[in-house]
């Protein structure tokens, strides 16, 4: 797929180096561009267009390590660690491109639009037609009659649709061997010499499918996720962090949201949401308990298990432990109910630790929300 | 009477060597369920825990006349034991691996959709008829023999509701545990339709939760077909926008998908809508005078 000639810079002198390099070759002018794992960088002022050298300078410094807020990054925003730095295009049109899948249909789907560079969730909200749509058979994958109509719908000159057709169905290669979940172009552009350039990509591949990429894997950058979130994923936890003070441990995704829900209802707020799945052992109970401790926002642990293919007698064994271990001080209130629930709420009992059981969900809610207004 | 599976059900387990496979075949059969045998490619002509293992489901089909299997193979071969089961020409394939690619999945579906064969899952419980059958890794002892019909995406908190009727002495016809993939098998409307056209289930519960827009679909499809009375809940209704919740369905992304969005579409179809999760059984008793 063609696009701008650049390159990544960590630092200063590298990003000056590139462009001088970009300057040097013929660029009539350079474009930084902070790298982050989030969209909306321009409106953020993540990226500049410059004509000279000491303009680009001034402009790396100026992003390089910045703080950057957009509408993805949430309100903290992430901390740029480098650079791209690329030639300028002679822009003529800004189109966007996107594949994504179409949950309804089961199907694949290639979008593009004219309204390129602008944010595609207010142009689908705003005026859904803008956006011209292919579903993609996964034994053809993407045809080149699909490809025309897309080209053509683009308003791409009748000299440029075939060159349109061979870039599109490249990204479409290029979401499929990469098991991606979702890849845009935006924008998309056409030069005012009749070339055809993807100036930005986003892309997000398979959780579930890392395990045949390990390139992809390795791009992972832990500095930009919360280092709780990082720790959790050592132990095959999920979590994730919110801002409450109510921390959760749940079996099942679906009880675990659903937990949060009930907090939120007997008037709390959950600090978190965590599941810890069907076969928590010991030692991962352990290490959900050091994660959620190190909250510092928690004022009471809310555990909230149906056992099913987790026994409730080892998940209290487990709980029993940690508490001693890691001297636990906040409250614990535990709603136990499944396979051995009576052994299991038998040894919380003879731990002789001060943990609170709630014999429904709505009566652990109402223990655990009373339980961290002391607290506060 | 129920759906799906009932005491004419012959199960295969596909991965019944398995750690996981062995455990909920010897589940489904203290249960009741006529088990009859396991694939495990390899493995033919061996007998694991008294059930004869093949080498392909085609075989196991032909040698025990089953007419349903469950799937316990791991996430990077499962899509293609799911294609293996279709073409063995099995009416029910109810796949409990969490962790399918997406895009495998994608394939499958192409298959699946115009097959006689119907799909459960994948990354779901499974399905259980109380007192009759079971197919899956829920826990049997919770459930009792009644007339309330249960779709979720949600295993445990499908357990949660079964808990909650069944302390109150109200029994289950079937409980179909959809899953949370962005691809199932079988979707709400699907699980709504069966449980609708099935005269001994007397109320459906239905439990959603954020991302997509598959209540908002099974919304639309309750209020012009289902004369049942519906008790719904959706989970996620604090989670953030852009978070994936554990399951990989669950995200709200681009403002869509909202809990907010799911509760109002049902209440407008007339699903009697809870906003806790602990009011689901009390509502469902209300709701059927009991």
């Amino acid at each position: 797929m063609p696009v701008p000639w650049g390159e990544v810079a960590n630092t200063l002198p590298e990003a000056a180096d590139a462009a001088r390099n970009l300057l040097a070759n013929g660029a009539t002018g350079v474009v930084v561009k902070a790298q982050i794992h989030a969209g909306g960088r321009g409106k953020g002022g993540g990226v500049k267009v410059v004509r000279d050298l000491a303009a680009a300078e001034n402009a790396a410094k100026a992003i390089l390590g910045m703080q950057l807020v957009t509408h993805q990054t949430g309100p903290t925003g992430q901390k740029v660690q480098r650079l791209l730095v690329e030639e300028t295009a002679a822009i003529d049109r800004e189109l966007y491109l996107g594949i994504v899948l179409d949950r309804a249909t089961g199907k694949l789907v290639f979008m593009a639009s004219q309204a390129g560079g602008m944010e595609i969730e207010e142009v689908a909200a705003k005026d859904p037609a803008a956006i011209i749509k292919e579903e993609i058979d996964p034994a053809i994958g993407l045809a080149g009659y699909q490809g025309r109509k897309l080209a053509f719908a683009l308003g791409l000159k009748p000299s440029m649709v075939n060159q349109g057709v061979t870039f599109f169905q490249a990204l479409y290669k290029a979401f499929i061997e990469t098991d991606a979940s979702l890849l845009e172009i935006n924008p998309f552009i056409t030069t005012k010499d009749d070339k055809l350039f993807a100036l930005d990509a986003k892309m997000t591949f398979d959780d579930n499918a890392l395990f045949r990429h390990p390139d992809i894997k390795a791009l992972r950058d832990v500095a930009e996720e919360d280092p709780l979130e990082v720790e959790a994923s050592k132990y095959a936890l999920n979590y994730i962090k919110l801002d409450g003070s109510i921390a959760c441990m749940v079996n099942g995704a679906g009880l675990a949201m659903a937990t949060m829900d009930i907090i939120q209802y007997a008037g709390g707020s959950p600090a978190n949401f965590l599941d810890v799945g069907g076969g928590a052992t010991q030692e991962q109970i352990e290490h959900a308990f050091e994660i959620l401790l190190s909250d510092k926002n928690v004022k009471a642990i809310f555990i909230n298990i149906f056992g099913g293919i987790l026994r409730v007698d080892r998940l209290a064994t487990g709980v029993v432990a940690a508490a001693r271990n890691l001297n636990v001080t906040v409250p614990i209130v535990l709603r136990l109910e499944g396979t051995n629930v009576e052994e299991g709420r038998q040894i919380l009992k003879d731990s002789g630790l001060n943990f609170q059981v709630g014999a429904t969900m709505k009566e652990a809610a109402d223990l655990v929300v009373a339980a961290a207004k002391v607290g506060e | 009477m129920s759906v799906l599976v009932d005491k004419n059900t012959r199960l295969i387990v596909q991965g019944i060597t398995g750690k996981e496979g062995t455990f909920h075949a010897k589940g489904a059969a203290e249960y009741g369920t006529q088990v009859v045998g396991g694939v495990t490619p390899g493995k033919g002509g061996t007998i694991h825990e008294g059930w004869p293992v093949f080498n392909t489901v085609a075989e196991a089909v032909d040698a025990t006349g089953a007419n349903a299997t469950v799937i316990f193979v791991p996430p990077p071969f499962a899509a293609d034991a799911i294609l293996e089961a279709e073409d063995a020409g099995l009416p029910l394939i109810v796949c409990i691996t969490e962790g399918i690619p997406t895009i495998d999945m994608v394939k499958v579906w192409s298959k699946i959709k115009h097959s006689a064969s119907r799909l459960i899952g994948p990354n779901c419980p499974g399905v259980i008829s109380p007192g009759k059958a079971k197919i899956g890794i829920m826990p049997a002892r919770i459930h009792l023999e009644g007339s309330i019909g249960i779709v979720s995406k949600s295993g445990t908190l499908t357990y949660e509701a079964v808990h909650q009727l069944t302390q109150r002495g109200i029994g289950q016809s079937t409980a179909i545990g959809i899953g949370g993939d962005p691809i199932i098998g079988t979707t709400h409307i699907d699980a709504l339709r069966l449980l609708n056209d099935d005269p001994d289930t007397e109320a459906i519960i239905m439990i959603g939760e954020i991302g997509g827009a598959a209540e908002e679909a099974a919304a639309a499809f309750v209020k012009e077909f289902v004369r049942k009375p519906v008790v719904g809940f959706i989970a996620g209704q604090t989670a953030p926008p852009g978070r994936r919740m554990g399951h990989a369905g669950a995200i709200i992304s681009g403002g869509q998908g909202t809990a907010a969005e799911k509760m109002k579409a049902m209440a407008d179809a007339g699903i009697h809508v809870v906003v806790s999760p602990a009011d689901i059984g009390a509502k469902l008793a209300e709701v059927i005078g009991r």
